[in-house]
């Protein structure tokens, strides 16, 4: 019994991570009031990037591969920040063509690297018995890091309130495109760092799709844990523990595989739902999703 | 900051303006204005809508660029390329409508574009308990800006002016939200931040406060300067005059209400729950004749916008109401085609669609019916000929009939709404706010068109926080508090003292002239 509670933990546990890796990244610009939903390609790109240069050379630096993923989410990212801050694109639309863009660049720059090997992946450590990933470790770190960053320091207060009243920061001398700008590529360059864990450690190769639709629910996580950072490794744990069961029930079934596949996001639906029904709708940032005009009533 | 200059003749004003112009296309906004504001003193600063007041705020706050002329503080002449440089600079606004984050707490919204780095919200808390005291701003740095009240909030906006080190301090409009009670606290707060050595420019419609709380008053009109003078020595009908440039009648504007009236609304135990659930409206009964201004008064959020949302069909509720006898129900638009018409506390948002046309929002009642369609399909043509009409008659002054209606000034969104809204001669108007920031042209067309409109039978709920203007066209006032109706009064029977008093809960027997509870 405890065996299948500690796998169901570690099971969750794993793919919880690019789960929150990713939803710690959408907080962070959605807090600071941009929407992006090109998740899913920025996650591709960081996992290609990562894998290219884990795998160019035997002794090949896996810092330096960790450290390429955040810079392809990051750089994916510029795109949506030009389009959506700086010439004030809608953002829905802006982020979903990032998530083709990416997810497409990723496919095809990705086909030579097919099948090829990974000469040394990110291994999980032992803590005292306890196995557990690094990205892991990152991860959960990470996100009480962002929550003592939002609410605890004058940077992340400025984030916030650009996310709810931006016209309030620009009044006392805030530059309001910058703060939005920087929130959206560290939000980006999380993204990368979650492919980044698929690409080294959680599968250690590349495929076509391998991020699987992670990114689409990491987007909606954001929302079901109401844009709070420690909420996110709650979140992050639930919806890696019905990916595990999904796993489980799998095996012995005789209803389609594709069935299963499907299922996380019609669970995405129901929660959304969900939460809609209890008004967390209402926690979103003031200021979520709509372009900065200074002046404008 | 805390330190009292004294004040010398021979020093330089805190704040000089000389031969500010400014220009938009097709209007001079500012046209060489000049104004000093010594140290410890009140200068008023009045003005219709679109005389150039906000235009020259702007300009002083660094939001616009003169284009000619120069500013100097202190006898230093300063350039003020944004509000951030013009906050360094040491001049403050306290903005109209408060530009603060309703999520975050009072030592938040104090600490953005300060504070330390680690716990910004911390340091701020115990410099406000500080100004707090010092200047009798009472606030609670812990609170949520959300639940703060509107004279709350308005504080908010004078500490972070003062924490940024303000020596000239801009209220603009600063009693509009404001009960007379939270007025004359503000006005407290005016005169010791005054005893401070500070400058303040206050810009109000309200011509008594401008004589009780102003040193003197600066007049503009069409974007120049018509006058200065001192308070002492002005009266109200003087500085009207300044004004709009022509002597304006303070008046009662109705004569008296006949002994009896035909009921037209009968509004008998009227409950219902507000936008979170809490109770509302009370057991509000009431009636209104044919023909008569029943004005409600109350400090806001005690009931008014339920009770007119109920009646006109945007808010469900128990009790009865009949209108000429005949229950009143349905919705919003049924109720309109019964004959209720609505004029809207939030003009811009709900009055109208900023987005669109002046014709199409004048058509957004009816342009489903002959004779604005035929069929399935809009008469663009007869649209845009009713539009026409209604322009010219109510005097809106849009560049054109196709322009967005978001482009239109206050006064004449208002008119807008009153063209459209009084077609079809209504039975029953209810009239939220009317005038509210309007300028005194404008304000008194509004009341003319609808006292011409009680001539023809038609009865007015006048829901407003100006009492000079419910004391001037009511017949009789009611005062809501707490989702409770006291009254309604006949309007000879009550005071701005006395009303004030219901609206800050006190007891109709406690309040002298307001005994005689129910009228037929």
């Amino acid at each position: 019994m405890d065996n299948i509670v500690v796998e169901a933990l570690i099971r969750a546990l794993s793919v919880g991570t690019p789960l929150l890796l990713a939803c710690l990244g959408a907080i962070i610009n959605e807090r600071g009031g941009v929407v992006n939903l090109g998740v899913e390609g920025m996650m591709a790109v960081g996992a290609l990037a990562a894998f290219a240069v884990a795998s160019s050379s035997p002794d090949a630096n896996l810092w330096l591969a960790v450290g390429a993923s955040m810079l392809a989410g990051a750089a994916l990212a510029a795109l949506h920040a030009v389009a959506t801050v700086t010439l004030r694109a809608n953002q829905f639309v802006s982020g979903l063509a990032l998530a083709l863009i990416g997810t497409g660049a990723a496919g095809l720059l990705g086909k030579k690297f097919e099948g090829l090997p990974l000469f040394n992946k990110v291994n999980d450590w032992n803590l005292g018995g306890f196995i557990i990933n690094p990205f892991t470790v990152a991860a959960l770190l990470l996100a009480v890091v962002m929550a003592f960053y939002l609410n605890s320091t004058r940077s992340g207060l400025t984030l916030r309130s650009v996310g709810e009243n931006p016209a309030a920061a620009d009044v006392l001398g805030v530059n309001v495109g910058a703060v939005r700008i920087w929130a959206v590529l560290a939000g980006g360059s999380l993204s990368g760092l979650a492919g980044a864990f698929l690409a080294l450690s959680y599968r250690a190769s590349w495929a076509d799709n391998m991020t699987g639709g992670l990114g689409w629910i990491a987007v909606a996580l954001v929302i079901f844990v109401g844009w709070r950072p420690l909420r996110a490794v709650l979140g992050a744990l639930f919806f890696g523990f019905l990916y595990y069961l999904q796993f489980r029930l799998q095996g012995n079934s005789p209803v389609p595989t594709e069935v299963f596949n499907a299922m996380p996001f019609v669970l995405v639906l129901v929660v959304l739902a969900l939460a809609g029904l209890r008004g967390q709708q209402g926690d979103a940032p003031a200021g979520l999703g709509r372009p900065y005009v200074r002046g404008e009533r | 900051m805390g330190v009292t200059h004294p004040q010398q003749t021979s020093s330089p004003p805190a704040l000089e303006l000389r031969g500010i112009t400014k220009r938009f296309p097709g209007v001079v906004a500012n046209d060489s204005v000049d104004l000093t504001v010594a140290a410890g003193e009140v200068l008023a600063l009045l003005g219709e809508n679109g005389a150039g007041k906000s235009t020259l705020i702007s300009i002083l706050y660094g939001l616009y660029q003169p284009d000619e002329g120069t500013v100097q503080l202190g006898g230093q002449t300063v350039r003020i390329g944004s509000p951030a440089e013009a906050r360094k600079l040491g001049i403050g606004l306290v903005p109209q409508h408060p530009l603060l984050v309703s999520r975050h707490s009072v030592a938040e919204n104090l600490a953005l574009g300060g504070g330390s780095g680690l716990f910004p919200a911390r340091g701020v808390a115990g410099r406000v308990r500080e100004l707090s005291e010092k200047y009798g701003l009472e606030v609670d740095p812990t609170a949520r800006v959300s639940d703060l009240s509107p004279g709350e909030k308005q504080r908010v906006e004078i500490i972070r002016a003062l924490l940024g080190g303000a020596r000239v301090l801009i209220l603009d409009e600063p009693t509009s939200v404001l009960t007379p009670q939270e007025a004359s606290g503000l006005f407290r707060v005016m005169r010791e931040l005054k005893a401070d050595g500070r400058s303040l420019i206050f810009i109000s419609h309200k011509l008594d406060e401008v004589l009780d709380v102003a040193d003197r008053v600066t007049v503009l009109r069409r974007g120049k300067v018509v006058g200065g003078v001192p308070t002492a020595g002005a009266t109200r009908e003087s500085l009207a005059e300044l004004m709009v440039g022509r002597g304006v009648d303070f008046t009662r504007k109705r004569g008296a209400a006949p002994a009896s009236r035909e009921v037209l609304l009968d509004v008998q135990g009227l409950s219902a729950n507000g936008s979170r659930g809490l109770p509302a409206l009370r057991g509000v009964g009431f009636t209104l004749g044919r023909g008569e201004v029943l004005g409600v008064a109350g400090i806001a959020g005690n009931g008014q916008s339920e009770l007119v949302e109920v009646l006109a069909g945007l808010h469900p509720a128990r009790g009865t109401v009949t209108l000429d006898g005949q229950p009143l129900t349905g919705g919003a638009a049924e109720r309109f085609q019964g004959g209720v018409a609505h004029i809207p506390e939030d003009r811009i948002h709900s009055g109208t669609v900023p987005s669109m046309t002046v014709a199409d929002n004048l058509a957004l009642r009816g342009y489903d019916r002959s004779p604005l369609a035929r069929g399935l399909a809009r008469d663009l043509k007869a649209t845009d000929e009713r539009a026409r009409q209604d322009v010219e008659q109510y005097s809106v002054a849009p560049p054109g009939i196709h322009t967005h209606s978001r482009l239109l000034s206050g006064g004449n969104i208002q008119k807008l709404i009153l063209a459209r809204e009084l077609h079809g001669n209504p039975r029953l108007i209810l009239a939220v706010h009317p005038t509210y920031g309007l300028d005194i042209g404008a304000t008194d067309q509004v009341h003319r068109v609808l006292l011409e409109r009680t001539q023809e039978g038609a009865g007015v709920l006048l829901v407003s926080e100006d009492l000079d203007e419910l004391l001037s066209l009511s017949d009789r006032i009611g005062v809501m508090v707490g989702g409770e109706l006291r009254g309604p009064f006949p309007v000879s029977e009550v005071t701005r003292e006395s009303l004030g008093l219901l609206m800050g809960g006190a007891h109709p027997h406690s309040v002298p002239g307001a005994d005689q509870g129910v009228v037929a």
